[in-house]
């Protein structure tokens, strides 16, 4: 098999904060393979997000800082770039959509310099063949009017449209890899569709990856080959989309494939959250991170800490327990 | 105005008719000529009952979180008028809409951008009460900041920190915090949960439910994601192009959309099961995404719409009522 085209390893990443040490990722390892779409979910605060921009190495330091781990790219790892190679990858060989629209978009550029930006920078082209291509990629994430709205200032955009600028500045150079952080969380389910569809065939076209971070389950079991479930800054469970729906062995993955609200489930009714406190990541127990709310654990869940290993084939988790399942699976 | 929008109680919070929301579009730098102008929000009407929750729903771009921030007067209307708690509070000024503002409060679509970024949580979200003269004994303050913090699921001790601290879930989570704090009446809630992850966002709706019952609090609550409208809202109204095409109690829009872009946005929310997901028939709606700009003559669908007839081409189907409290902008459903 070849090489996958991102290989992350052992990637840990901590912020230094009034309330202590937070380590916010811890010890992830993943591959993504080219032509592949693969999820991350989690809680809110899980380090999804914190693991994307360690990619790119864009966690601002002080207060964060990639402690170990390495991030091998086409064959190179990104973290011992030197800063004038990291950002000839930034935006070119890797875009990254960015979860909040609003703030990371300048608000004191039009839309159209903005998505002109990476291709005039990066590709060299003139600026008016750069707005000109800033329309057209407008067009593509379906901006109404996009010829004329090239020249709108942020604050003039919809959240939605926002949204999908950012989009449409991460596919100015074609990247390889796209890194999307919560890409449609401002998009209606219609809009929603086209523009995973585009950064899917993006993906699969141009032989290229696409690494969807998401809460949105519907989402993932529409786009997503493979998961990655986090869970206080590490990889609790990982398996291809219809395995893991199928047959979650975490029981944090349970909880979360039971507090989704359903189409067909029964409204007014309270959903079903996961008990308890999200950890404190600045004091995380010795143990599995999740044995404070696990209605499973046992001792050993307190004291040691459970390692990532496989139950089947590209199944891993992180958990003690043995699922009945896990015999003849 | 169309008896259909008005629900059958009376006890009746929120009234806004005909409510228009045009921006200019500027050219020019030193002269600054006006070319065109976007109908982002183009006479629309409905009724809210105290204690309700009214869904809106549509397509990005096609006018919600402008008819929320008109609501608040954050944005002045083109036309219309917006009647509060009995108050046509539509040309109201700053110091008359200050008081009034109190009892409205909305939760934004971008927790980051509306947090300010120099401010600690506690002051955050304690700023509405102080600056309403509410903060003067410290004590209750601070335990009234503690409450509300634990009451949206932060931990006691993230009251210190400042908000690139936190994630973006969390962030939203002060947002909320912080629009409680004075117990509104009206919460408007504008992409709310859209950040958060399943768990937590089921935990805030919770929230949101239970905070409803208790305080009797009404919501308008502007998302995208259909299943959590579903599970939150007594009434939906579906927006298009600056138009409400539909308005429906819940159970009667999901069992039996009569518009035709009701029938497309339900056709195509993802379902949370890969081999269901792999068999079903992709029903995503075509065509050109048409601008606020130009809206299409007619029918403002007709350009998309599988349905299509003469008709729609050059008639606009007016927003009627039908029996049962539900109306619907359609040339099929005259
Ligand atoms: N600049 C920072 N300083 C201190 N702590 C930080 C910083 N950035 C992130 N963190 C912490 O790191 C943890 C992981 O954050 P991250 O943004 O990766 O979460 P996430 O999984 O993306 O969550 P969400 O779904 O809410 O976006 C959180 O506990 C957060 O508080
Ligand atoms: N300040 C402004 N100046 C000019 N145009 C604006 C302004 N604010 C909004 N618009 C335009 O009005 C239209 C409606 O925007 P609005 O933000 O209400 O959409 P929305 O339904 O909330 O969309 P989304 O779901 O993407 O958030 C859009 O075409 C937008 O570009
Ligand atoms: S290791 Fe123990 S505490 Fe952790 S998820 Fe498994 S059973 Fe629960
Ligand atoms: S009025 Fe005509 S074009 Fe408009 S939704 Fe109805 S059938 Fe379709
Ligand atoms: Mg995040
Ligand atoms: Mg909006």
């Amino acid at each position: 098999m070849a090489e996958p085209l991102l290989q992350v390893r052992g990637l840990t990443t901590r912020f230094r904060t009034d309330g202590g040490v937070v380590t916010a990722v811890d010890s992830v390892s993943f591959d993504v393979a080219a032509g592949e779409t693969v999820a991350i979910v989690g809680e809110s605060g899980s380090g999804k997000s914190v693991t994307a921009l360690s990619i790119l190495r864009l966690i601002p330091d002080p207060p964060g800082k990639i402690e170990k781990g390495e991030v091998i790219f086409d064959g190179v790892d990104l973290l011992k770039l030197d800063d004038v190679a990291i950002r000839a990858v930034r935006g070119n060989k890797i875009a990254m959509i960015f979860q909040e629209p609003m703030s990371s978009l300048n608000p004191a550029l039009t839309i159209g310099k903005q998505i002109g930006e990476p291709i005039n920078l990066h590709r060299k082209a003139p600026w008016t063949q750069a707005i000109d291509k800033a329309k057209e990629l407008l067009g593509r994430v379906r901006i109404p009017d996009a010829a004329a709205r090239v020249n709108a200032w942020p604050h003039q955009f919809s959240g939605g449209m926002r949204q999908r600028a950012m989009i449409a500045m991460a596919l100015a150079c074609q990247p390889k890899l796209i890194i999307a952080d919560e890409p449609t969380t401002a998009l209606d389910v219609t809009v929603q569709a086209q523009i995973l569809d585009l950064l899917k065939n993006q993906a699969r076209e141009a032989g290229s990856a696409l690494i969807l971070i998401t809460h949105d389950l519907g989402v993932v079991a529409r786009y997503a080959d493979r998961v990655v479930v986090m869970y206080g800054g590490r990889i609790v469970e990982t398996a291809p989309a219809r395995i893991l729906y199928k047959h979650p062995r975490h029981p944090y993955t349970k909880g979360l494939m039971a507090s989704i609200p359903r189409l067909d489930g029964d409204t007014r009714q309270r959903l079903v959250p996961i008990e308890g406190q999200p950890p404190n990541l600045a004091l995380l127990p010795p143990g599995c991170a999740f044995a404070a709310r696990c209605r499973m654990a046992t001792q050993r869940c307190h004291d040691e800490r459970p390692p990532l290993e496989a139950v089947a084939e590209n199944h891993l988790k992180a958990c003690f327990l043995e699922t009945p399942a896990e015999a003849h699976a | 105005m169309p008896d259909a929008t008005t629900p059958i109680a009376t006890d009746e919070i929120l009234r806004v008719e005909d409510l228009k929301v045009h921006f200019p579009v500027m050219k020019g730098v030193v002269i600054q000529k006006q070319v065109a102008t976007v109908k982002a929000v183009d006479g629309i009407s409905f009724t809210l009952r105290r204690g309700e929750t009214l869904g809106l729903v549509g397509e990005s771009g096609c006018g919600k979180s402008t008819t929320g921030l008109a609501v608040l007067r954050m944005l002045p209307p083109t036309e219309g008028r917006i009647i509060f708690e009995g108050e046509d509070i539509a040309g109201y000024d700053g110091e008359r809409m200050r008081h009034t503002r109190r009892r409205m409060q909305m939760v934004y679509q971008d927790p980051y951008g509306s947090l300010n970024p120099r401010m600690r949580v506690r002051d955050i979200v304690g700023e509405p009460l102080e600056v309403h003269g509410l903060g003067d004994d410290r004590r209750a303050l601070r335990e009234r900041v503690a409450a509300l913090i634990s009451m949206v699921g932060l931990l006691p001790d993230m009251a210190d920190r400042y908000p690139h601290e936190f994630s973006g879930g969390q962030r939203q989570r002060i947002g909320i915090a912080r629009a409680m704090a004075l117990e509104p009446s009206l919460i408007i809630c504008d992409e709310a949960v859209s950040a958060l992850d399943v768990s937590i966002q089921a935990q805030v709706v919770n929230l949101f439910m239970e905070l409803q019952q208790r305080l009797g609090l009404t919501y308008i609550f502007i998302a995208h994601d259909l299943a959590v409208v579903r599970h939150i809202s007594d009434r939906i109204a579906v927006m298009y192009l600056g138009k409400i095409v539909e308005i429906a109690t819940r159970d009667e829009l999901y069992r039996d959309p009569l518009h035709p872009y009701t029938q497309a946005l339900l056709a195509a929310i993802p379902i949370p099961d890969p081999e269901l997901e792999a068999t079903r028939p992709q029903q995503i709606i075509t065509g050109e995404v048409p601008s606020a700009l130009r809206p299409p003559p007619g029918c403002r669908f007709h350009p998309r719409c599988p349905h299509a007839m003469d008709v729609c081409k050059t008639q606009e189907p007016p927003l009627k009522g039908r029996p049962g409290g539900r109306a619907v902008a359609c040339h099929l459903h005259p």
